[in-house]
């Protein structure tokens, strides 16, 4: 049912019906209404974006992967929990992790168990949702390296688990990937894919794509050469691994391979477009979110900052870093590659989400995906050839002027490129983008994206850096500042089809939780000094809120619980590059500490502290 | 020692206290003699027996006095201008930066997980520590990881309360 467009007006009168009726029949409504609208498809709004099918099966009240689906939509069709009752919302339980860094995983649920995944030291617990107050079923203690700590650029996060299939798979900060019974929690299999010593961690959250679990690598601030790999999920053994610098045949690519743009194709751009050998430390690490196609038959995932963030040890575009790459999962091979920041400047990593909708652009019907960079620019690009449909800025930006749609380039304004021994001042956005790894969600019901991301801008300076195996690699000295009016988040809804925004909240604190979009009209957010937030889809109001614990940068989700209700899950727990002057006791003294972030985020310890809790939300039991 | 020349009433009666003051100048300049030469110190070794406790077990063993080379190099401009440029070429300010911290602690903040005197530092340099810190022992030599103890040493500007401290209004990068 996501896939049809839907009127507002028919399904809010269908969505907010009388309040006895959603409570006790709730997931019924939720299939019921589904089936319902099936039989109007004229209601059809020409104009709103669809989600493909295939990519976004009918909602089963699960919650298997961090986006919900492979299109990444972060859209619950739960209407139990919506604007009419949501002022009711309470806490039906809570978990302490027991770890107190920054907890960004979504928390999964399958098979009435829910599967989360800690920070650093990465312990996975599966609670008993059958049983009152989810007990613990298992737990997990994979016993990371320690000194892994120390090569984790920001914070020691984690992004989740997935599952899929009767396992839960989950990485590592010491670069394992494992896959675990779920109704055990026994290790299937455990596979080493990097090493600490080279500056390599990984903190993504893993995706199974036809039997592969697909893993990519951190550490684009140490050097480190970034890749994605795919692991047969019933035995973890490494089946492909594609670079993002090197050869072609490094990279997988071969014959197949046409990207749209000529600047994307030639030979071995990921050697000839840097120095020497400097592709073997310059990044590109993959460290975010992959969306698939099972139609296309194509995986689509962004790679990071080129290193070191000094430009000018490394003339050229850079291949292929922060680069949306398309590609075969059986194989790897790529298809094509649009590169969003060539001989980037500024830290934007091109890893955040790829959302996928079907769109009329021009009249036309075409397959796109959806993608807020952290440049500042929204881009719709063509799912089948990576053409580049339109590019908006979604906040404020200063150091892109335009993304030439003729070339898929961005046109730079020449007063914020950075140089060595020159502070190159007001920077916007900042180095963590105007949003940065934190997903946005998409409502099939209103047609909206709804993206969490920040007001920051920075001064720079570059200076040299010596590339030293398992250090920083670097050389920049930033400070972050807030951007124009002063609040240093935004929530935005954004209209992909207009290319505009609907509406904006500005929230005091960076966002840095992920988003998601519900059938019962609302969107589901938290703020770094701990606020969990329900607004109106439509309109962005206010419509709940609860403090919780800590700050909040994690993803929010929705399932449908064994007795037949809606809940709603969020891990509290501030951290992460925005949050690491409290998680790491950093010294707020310092504006350029933590990259720069401690400069915009001094308050920090005055609005919140460490923590590490689950917080489970449902309406009362009446 | 030096607190006996701040307090007030031994001010007042600075012409009586005058052979106890002198000895004191004396035994300081001794314990910094490095401190107090216009030269960059060397050394070639690191400190002895160091502990990163303040737990002795049975009331023994106490620690023994200050190392005297950390001595040398502690509060040593010389020292302090060596160390802070390894500490850019070694890329310690990538997790450091300038004091505050990121990937690896603060070092500004006056409080040291693994003990505060310099050959404590030294010895965390050398050897690094669980969470994260690298040892560097077989990359720097002694004189190296001292200066660069001098450096961190030197950062540490105390704060009354680090949870209520803001940015200095000026957060700008130095140009």
């Amino acid at each position: 049912m996501m896939t049809l467009p839907i009127s507002q007006p028919i399904r809010r009168g269908q969505v907010e019906g009388p309040t006895g009726s959603i409570r006790s029949s709730g997931w019924l409504r939720v299939l019921l209404t589904g089936a319902s609208l099936l039989l109007y498809p004229a209601l059809a709004a020409a104009e709103m974006p669809t989600v493909p099918a295939s990519a976004a099966p009918p909602d089963d009240g699960q919650w298997t992967m961090p986006a919900k689906n492979y299109a990444a939509t972060r859209f619950s069709a739960l209407d139990e929990i919506n604007g009419a009752n949501v002022s009711n919302l309470q806490v039906a339980f809570a978990f302490s992790t027991g770890v107190d860094h920054g907890q960004e995983a979504a928390p999964i649920v399958a098979n009435n168990t829910m599967f989360i995944v800690t920070p650093y030291p990465n312990i996975v617990f599966a609670l008993d949702l059958t049983k009152p107050g989810a007990p613990i079923k298992w737990s997990y203690r994979p016993y990371p390296a320690a000194a892994s700590q120390g090569v984790a650029c920001c914070d020691v996060v984690n992004r989740g688990a997935t599952y899929s299939d009767g396992k839960v798979f989950f990485n590592t900060l010491d670069d394992n990937t494992i896959a675990l019974d779920a109704e055990t929690g026994k290790v299937i299999w455990k596979t080493k894919l990097g090493d600490i010593n080279t500056g390599e961690t990984i903190t993504m959250a893993p995706l199974v794509v036809k039997g592969k679990v697909l893993v990519g690598d951190s550490g684009g601030e140490l050097g480190v050469r970034g890749w994605l790999a795919a692991l047969d999920a019933a035995t973890g053994k490494i089946l492909w691994r594609a670079y993002a610098t090197g050869p072609d045949r490094d990279v997988l690519i071969g014959p197949g391979f046409h990207s749209f743009y000529p600047s994307d194709n030639g030979a071995d751009l990921g050697v000839t477009t840097w120095p020497s050998d400097a592709w073997q430390t310059g990044g590109g690490t993959m460290w975010g979110w992959i969306a698939y196609d099972p139609d296309l038959n194509l995986i689509y995932y962004g790679t990071g900052n080129p290193g070191p963030w000094n430009q000018e040890q490394r003339p050229g575009d850079n291949k292929w870093t922060t680069t949306l790459f398309a590609r075969d999962p059986d194989t790897g091979a790529a298809k094509w590659a649009l590169q969003y920041n060539p001989h980037d400047e500024h830290d934007y990593d091109g890893i955040n989400e790829q959302i996928l909708v079907d769109m009329n652009v021009d009249g036309k019907p075409r397959k796109v995906l959806l993608h807020p960079d952290r440049n500042g620019h929204l881009y719709v690009v063509d799912r089948e050839n990576g053409e580049l449909v339109s590019a908006e800025p979604y906040g404020n930006v200063n150091s892109v002027l335009r993304i030439d749609l003729k070339t898929g380039r961005p046109v730079m304004n020449p007063d914020k490129l950075t140089r060595v021994g020159v502070v190159v001042r007001d920077i916007c956005p900042t180095a963590s983008g105007l949003k940065d790894w934190n997903p946005s969600a998409f409502s099939p019901l209103t047609g909206l994206m709804y993206i969490p991301h920040e007001n920051l801008c920075m001064d720079w300076k570059s200076r040299s850096v010596s590339y030293i195996a398992g250090t920083p690699f670097v050389g920049a000295e930033v400070v972050s500042k807030p951007g124009p009016g002063g609040n240093r988040g935004e929530f935005t809804a954004w209209d992909p089809v207009a290319g505009k925004a609907v509406w904006t909240i500005k929230e005091d604190l960076p966002l840095w939780s992920g988003a998601m979009a519900t059938a019962g009209g609302l969107v589901f957010y938290g703020t770094m000094d701990g606020w969990f937030k329900a607004v109106d889809a439509k309109t962005g109001e206010l419509k709940w809120q609860f403090k919780t614990g800590s700050g909040i940068i994690g993803q929010p989700v929705a399932y449908h619980g064994p007795d037949g209700h809606e809940y709603v899950a969020i891990l509290s727990g501030v951290g992460g590059w925005a949050g690491a002057v409290v998680a790491g006791d950093l010294d707020p003294r310092d504006p350029t500490g933590a990259l720069g972030m401690i400069g915009v985020m001094a308050d920090l310890k005055t609005k919140t502290a460490a923590g590490g809790t689950l917080y489970v939300f449902a309406l009362p039991k009446s | 020692m030096c607190s006996r020349f701040r307090s007030p009433e031994r001010w007042e009666a600075i012409a009586r206290l005058l052979s106890i003051a002198l000895t004191a100048v004396l035994v300081f300049a001794a314990n910094n003699a490095g401190a107090q030469q216009d030269t960059a110190p060397s050394a070639g070794r690191g400190p002895n027996e160091v502990s990163v406790t303040s737990l002795f077990p049975n009331g023994a063993t106490p620690p023994r006095p200050p190392d005297a080379i950390g001595k040398r190099f502690e509060g040593n401009k010389f020292a302090i201008a060596d160390g802070e440029q390894l500490f850019n070429q070694m890329n310690c300010t990538g997790c450091h930066f300038n004091g505050g911290g990121g990937m690896g602690p603060a070092l500004m903040s006056g409080h040291w997980r693994y003990g505060e005197r310099i050959e404590q530092i030294y010895e965390s340099i050398a050897q690094g520590r669980p969470n994260g810190m690298p040892s560097w022992q077989f990359v720097l030599g002694p004189t190296q990881i001292w200066d660069l103890a001098a450096y961190a040493k030197s950062l540490s500007v105390p704060a009354p309360s680090s949870a209520s401290q803001t940015a200095a209004p000026d957060t700008s990068v130095k140009p």
